[in-house]
């Protein structure tokens, strides 16, 4: 196998794991919680924006660039969109269930006008650039460069996926499920619902956050066109086909539909004249939007469906999912 | 303060209005926030300006303006045209989507999320086949009329404001007046029951969607003879659609359109304050502010 070959692999797969990190923090808000949030692109950007102001170079044709270290803006951006979730969820968890799809869309609008607009701050429609790279000394050796960065990225993606699924598990998140499937019968037992679901939006929003922080130090540079409403889109399309309140989904789905966008993104390029390329571009969203929609109707499990999960001190009682085969009888 | 403010508010607010009657309505009978209504307002812009073109190239004499409006018979022909065409659409995207998550009771999250998806379909549909280029349905510039006290208006502001109100007028009308908007209303508090009692729920549910694709359909029109027409429009109204349809209480027509005049001013207020570029903020802003201060909105009902 040739070098290029395995650096557009890697470069590829790191990708699709920034997305997987999305999927996984979207997973927590809606899989588990059933919250809905439009407004993704807008959480993700928050992050990116963040962890950039905090980790690039000063630059005097804006505010900061305070250079400090790369895990610290990542910190910074999670903590940050933890926060901005929490403030809109404490606006609306407590009314009905779509103003919280409301206001989200809302964020979404909002910050892609601030990123815009806020040029002293932002870098306005050119964005910032210049963001450091993990591995930025070993750039100038393709493979080992991509590699390292793929390696970070499966290592976040592995430490998210254990850290949540202990969290499923535990008192907390059968709460949250408690409270998904019957809210009455969750507040006679003295859960707070309120409570419970803005403490797993701000998580979740706190996950998107990351991810969009990553993703930046990803690619080096960002810009308000990055965070529009298709990203939310294939953010949705991604925990829809692998399956909502499954980690695994999460992920299976994020790397499937990143994988089957590139691939048609290539095919629109190759197929299509120049002139012709925002119209093919066009088409291909109303496809994956006609796909996303023909899910909800006819399959609105995804492929693995959601896993039933009980208390790890249950061991291997565990209950069998619908339709599948159950480890049941192992125990 | 620019008094031509007032004016223009009042004439976007008019077409926030409109298409808030039908999220409104959607949202009260159908029990889903509707995404994809934006995209009908696009929509019916664009049936409007194909038949519209189609009309003036059959017969050239249609596309001459009347009076003192920018446009000619061509489109109020098409207009009427466009408004079945829109309603057919609606229907069709409740027969193949919505209509099928209903009969499988599915939860409202998952209708809201189908019209997300819904809304992105049509939406790049329309760019797929107008490409985002803006079209106009006249590129005749009209001469604003002085109304006094430093206000300005074109003929066709203040026809679209005129058709506005007796448009809202109408509806308050059918819902409060009329056997059939006795029905809505009753599916509105309560189906099952609405249902046992005899009413009509498919038939309440064919009037809503048909009412709103109707309503949005003016709105576009309105919007691409006084701004533009673009396959984004939709996407752009659709904050202000929300945010003035839970100001004026879901499920209130007036309310609806009373909020969307708010919006709308708001808006010209804020461009003339801080600057256009935050234009798109300020439905965000009264969101927030209706959702902390009187979540059930100016008419609505505390639950």
């Amino acid at each position: 196998m040739s070098v290029e070959l395995v650096s557009y692999g890697a470069f590829f797969l790191t990708m699709a794991l920034t997305y997987a990190i999305i999927c996984l923090g979207l997973n927590v808000q809606w899989g588990q919680t059933g919250l809905f949030n439009v407004g993704i692109a807008g959480f993700v950007a928050v992050g990116a924006y963040v962890s950039a102001l905090l980790t690039t170079p000063d630059d005097p044709n804006r505010f900061g660039g305070f250079g400090l270290p790369i895990f610290v803006g990542w910190i910074g951006g999670a903590l940050a969109t933890g926060l901005v979730s929490f403030l809109i969820g404490a606006l609306t968890i407590r009314l009905r269930a779509d103003y919280l799809a409301i206001a989200t869309f809302g964020v979404a609008v909002v910050v892609q006008l601030a990123a815009l607009n806020l040029e002293p701050i932002t870098g306005g429609p050119f964005g910032i650039g210049f963001i450091p790279r993990p591995f930025a000394d070993y750039a100038g050796d393709p493979l080992v460069f991509s590699l390292a960065n793929l390696g970070i990225l499966v290592a976040i993606v592995l430490v998210l996926y254990v850290v949540l699924e202990r969290l499923a598990r535990s008192p907390w998140g059968r709460v949250l499920r408690a409270i998904r499937e019957d809210e009455q019968a969750a507040l006679a037992l003295g859960k707070s619902a309120v409570k419970f679901r803005l403490q797993a939006f701000a998580i979740g929003g706190g996950i998107m956050g990351l991810a969009g922080a990553v993703q930046a130090h990803f690619i080096g540079f960002i810009a308000p066109d990055n965070y529009v409403p298709m990203l939310t889109f294939q953010v949705w399309a991604m925990l829809i086909v692998g399956g909502s309140g499954n980690n695994k989904g999460a992920i299976l789905g994020a790397v499937l539909v990143w994988g089957i966008w590139a691939m048609s993104a290539g095919a629109v390029s190759e197929l299509f004249s120049p002139g012709q390329q925002a119209r093919a571009a066009a088409l291909q969203i109303v496809m994956i939007g006609v796909a996303l929609c023909a899910i909800l109707l006819l399959r609105p499990r995804g492929i693995l469906g959601e896993e039933r999960v009980v208390s790890r001190h249950l061991g291997g009682a565990r209950l069998p999912t619908d339709g599948k085969t159950s480890d049941a009888k192992s125990s | 303060m620019n008094p031509q403010a007032l004016m223009d508010g009042l004439v976007a607010g008019s077409m926030i209005g409109l298409g808030a009657v039908g999220v409104t309505l959607t949202y009260s009978i159908l029990r889903f926030a509707n995404f994809a209504h934006g995209e009908f307002i696009a929509w019916g812009a664009y049936f409007a300006l194909v038949i519209a073109g189609a009309l003036g190239m059959l017969a050239g004499g249609l596309s001459a303006p009347i009076g003192p409006f920018s446009f000619g018979w061509a489109l109020i022909v098409a207009t009427i045209l466009a408004v079945a065409l829109n309603g057919g659409l609606a229907l069709l995207v409740d027969a193949l989507l919505f209509g099928r998550l209903r009969s499988q009771k599915s939860t409202v999250i998952i209708m809201v999320m189908a019209s997300f998806g819904a809304a992105l379909t049509l939406r790049s549909l329309l760019e797929f086949i107008f490409t985002s280029q803006p079209l106009y349905f006249s590129k005749a510039l009209q001469i604003a009329m002085p109304l006094g006290l430093g206000i300005r208006a074109t003929p066709d502001q203040l026809l679209s404001l005129g058709v506005a109100a007796v448009l809202v007028v109408a509806v308050h009308l059918l819902l409060s007046r009329t056997a059939i908007g006795r029905s809505m209303r009753a599916v509105s508090e309560n189906p099952q029951l609405a249902g046992v009692a005899g009413v009509e729920v498919r038939k309440v549910i064919r009037i809503v969607w048909l009412l709103g694709a109707a309503l949005a359909c003016i709105a576009g029109v309105s919007a691409g003879l006084l701004v533009q027409i673009r396959p984004q429009m939709g996407l752009d109204l659709l904050l202000p659609l929300f945010a003035a349809a839970i100001l004026g209480g879901i499920g209130s027509v007036p309310g609806a359109m009373l909020a969307g005049l708010i919006v709308g001013l708001s808006e010209a207020f804020a461009v003339q304050l801080i600057g256009a570029e935050w234009r798109a903020a300020v439905a965000f802003v009264i969101l927030v502010l209706v959702l902390l201060l009187r979540p059930q909105g100016i008419f609505g009902r505390a639950e």
